[in-house]
């Protein structure tokens, strides 16, 4: 949407992460622009994962450089907390606090890392309990909601912190099928509202819609990237075609 | 009317009472024998204890000594103030039981009333006008906390907070002898009143240090971690008697002549390095069990490793645990009868020594058959209060 003209977030320069002896990115480059919504996708074990988790350090990188919002991430503790506090995360397993309500749930960071006032944390909660559609939830635990309104208020758990940057990780990998398309609305939302996003997902419909830019990662590394539309239409490699294949076929 | 009759099933089948007896009770041949030997074993076995408590057991060895039982040798012109201990205690139960059990009217009551209910046994005027005293105050803590619970929690937890301190302070006194509380040595203190105290700050110290060694076992520093373990696989090798015999034995031959530590003191200590060992391993079983995801959430929103811990990860390990702590704590409770060996006079001790008098030669069944009761009355309040708070923590679990 707005490609070239945003100026640079995150930086990611040739980066590497080994598991013991497997090799698991293998020297991974990529630039991201403010607004920029990225998808990335490819076959289970092919580091995507593991790659989005690099950006806010819950995996350490062993070689290169990863840059976020102009701090260069490093084993210097400051650094990481203050990427942490401009990157928000949404995992496929939801990870809610279980013994939080979902208010809570959403304004302990804020109040926490932040140092706003309870006032002004629930505030705002609940107008992004609102933006998400949930606002009559707020004060049940999460495990009496169903997956899909997890998912979503994980996504204001998230917001919550007012982060310049939304990493997904497979957000709608653990939802039943009836659920995934409200969590997707709640995506495309937050897409068009100019936030930067990187998602690892396989709904290619998703990507279509709101992507500026896919990412096909394999075996460590990216083997192709494009807009949605070449990389839908006019896939240049092998691999990426006969996964595409696979997974559009059904 | 005839047609109504004729629907309903026979009279035998209508009896919930007896469709039940007849189906498992006396179902068949077999289960007929069964039910009536059963029934015969059981009406020996009663018999004979009921016999033995009402007309052979001779109780006057309990009522004779119940002083003692209950607080040793505690000076008689000085008991007024464990009164005024357990009435601040009564006080409190009734605020947090307005607070925090609001809807449960029938056990609320029962509990405040025990006191004057127990003031209806032949006691003696001194403790059952101070027996009524303690319902009256859980009354009036009741009621004041009903006017107005919320205003109120923050002020009810500082009070249990200080509750120990204050109880010490009350057993102790803090003035020389012609004050208004003259100190009263730990070598008086006895009974019921020794076991509680034991028990009480046993638990309450060997938690925080069971946390801590929990953490530091599964510290990321190779030092804390190594102490931790040691110190942990050291202690719960070792039985808690010999922990005991070592403080009341072996350190005085370490201590310059002129040094003493209250052996009260050194049991309080033995017992809560005892247990803490044991909780830092029941608590590192709860750590265990919290999926790594949570710790990666709270680290996503920015929380640094001493708030995911303590805001994310510890209260859900421990609500985990609740029954395993609940008997940790239950196990400390009766471990303490352990100091009666090396010479304390706990609940244990007292019976013994009450024993040792000739008057009350060979009635050991008696004593022991009380103090048992004791332990057991309270065990079970323990666990029944466990069971209450996990149905209480329990909303909303997963």
């Amino acid at each position: 949407m707005m490609t070239q003209e945003g100026e640079i977030i995150i930086t990611v320069q040739e980066v590497h992460k080994w598991y013991g002896d497997y090799h698991a990115l293998k020297g991974v480059s990529m630039e991201v622009r403010k607004g920029e919504v990225i998808v990335i996708f490819g076959p289970s074990g092919s580091g995507k994962s593991t790659f989005i988790r690099t950006i806010n350090r819950l995996e350490d990188h062993q070689r290169g450089k990863i840059l976020v919002d102009g701090i260069e991430l490093s084993h210097d503790v400051s650094h990481i907390e203050q990427i942490r506090m401009e990157t928000g995360m949404v995992f496929q397993q939801f990870n809610l606090f279980p013994h939080l309500t979902v208010m809570q749930n959403i304004v302990l960071s804020p109040i926490q890392v932040r140092k706003w006032t309870k006032q002004k944390a629930e505030e705002i909660a609940m107008q992004l309990l609102e933006r998400v559609g949930i606002p009559e939830q707020a004060y049940k635990f999460p495990g009496q909601l169903s997956g899909g309104q997890q998912q979503r208020v994980a996504i204001a758990r998230a917001l919550a912190m007012q982060p310049k940057i939304m990493l997904f990780d497979e957000p709608t990998s653990a939802l039943d099928p009836e659920m995934i398309k409200e969590v997707l609305d709640v995506m495309v939302e937050l897409a068009k509202s100019g936030m930067t996003m990187l998602v690892v997902t396989h709904e290619m419909g998703f990507a279509r819609a709101v992507a500026d830019r896919m990412f096909f990662f394999d075996e460590g590394q990216i083997v192709e990237s494009g807009a949605p539309e070449e990389i839908f239409n006019d896939p240049k490699e092998e691999r990426t075609k006969l996964f595409l294949s696979q997974i559009l076929s059904h | 009317m005839t047609q109504t009759q004729s629907i309903l099933p026979p009279l035998t089948e209508r009896s919930g009472i007896l469709r039940w007896l007849r189906k498992n009770l006396f179902g068949s041949w077999s289960d007929t024998f069964l039910t009536i030997f059963g029934a015969l074993v059981i009406y020996w076995v009663v018999k004979g204890f009921l016999t033995w408590i009402f007309k052979v057991a001779e109780w006057n060895v309990i009522s004779a000594n119940l002083r003692l039982i209950m607080i040793g040798q505690y000076p008689l012109e000085q008991v007024g103030r464990l009164w005024i201990a357990l009435g601040f205690l009564m006080f409190l139960s009734g605020n947090s039981l307005a607070i925090w059990a609001r809807k449960s009217y029938i056990k609320t009551i029962l509990l405040l009333a025990a006191p004057a209910l127990l003031a209806l046994l032949p006691f003696g005027d001194e403790p059952r006008k101070w027996l009524i005293t303690l319902t009256v105050l859980g009354l009036i803590g009741w009621g004041t906390g009903r006017t107005r619970p919320e205003a109120l929690a923050r002020s009810v937890i500082f009070g249990w907070v200080l509750s120990l301190p204050v109880f010490i302070l009350l057993t102790r006194g803090f003035t020389s002898e012609n004050g208004i509380m003259p100190i009263v040595g730990t070598n008086l203190w006895g009974g019921l009143l020794l076991t509680f105290l034991l028990t009480v700050v046993g638990i309450l110290f060997s938690f925080p240090l069971g946390v801590l060694l929990a953490l530091g076992r599964r510290s990321e520093l190779p030092v804390v971690r190594l102490a931790s373990i040691t110190y942990i696989e050291l202690v719960r090798g070792v039985p808690l008697i010999t922990i005991l015999f070592m403080a009341q034995l072996m350190l005085p031959l370490f201590l310059p002549p002129n040094v003493t530590i209250d052996r009260v003191l050194r049991a309080m200590v033995g017992i809560t390095l005892f247990s803490a060992a044991y909780l830092a391993e029941n608590v590192r079983g709860g750590l265990q069990a919290i999926p790594k995801g949570q710790y990666e959430a709270a680290y996503a929103l920015g929380l640094n490793g001493a708030q995911t811990m303590f805001l994310i990860i510890l209260p859900q390990a421990l609500r985990l645990i609740i029954p395993i702590l609940v008997g940790q704590f239950i196990a400390v409770f009766k471990d303490t009868a352990l100091v009666a060996i090396v010479g304390l006079l706990d609940l244990v001790g007292i019976g013994r020594s009450v024993l040792a008098q000739p008057k009350f030669l060979g009635l050991q069944r008696e004593v022991y058959a009380f103090i048992s009761l004791i332990y057991w009355v309270l065990s079970y309040g323990m666990s029944y209060l466990s069971q209450r708070l996990e149905e209480k923590l329990g909303v909303g679990k997963r």
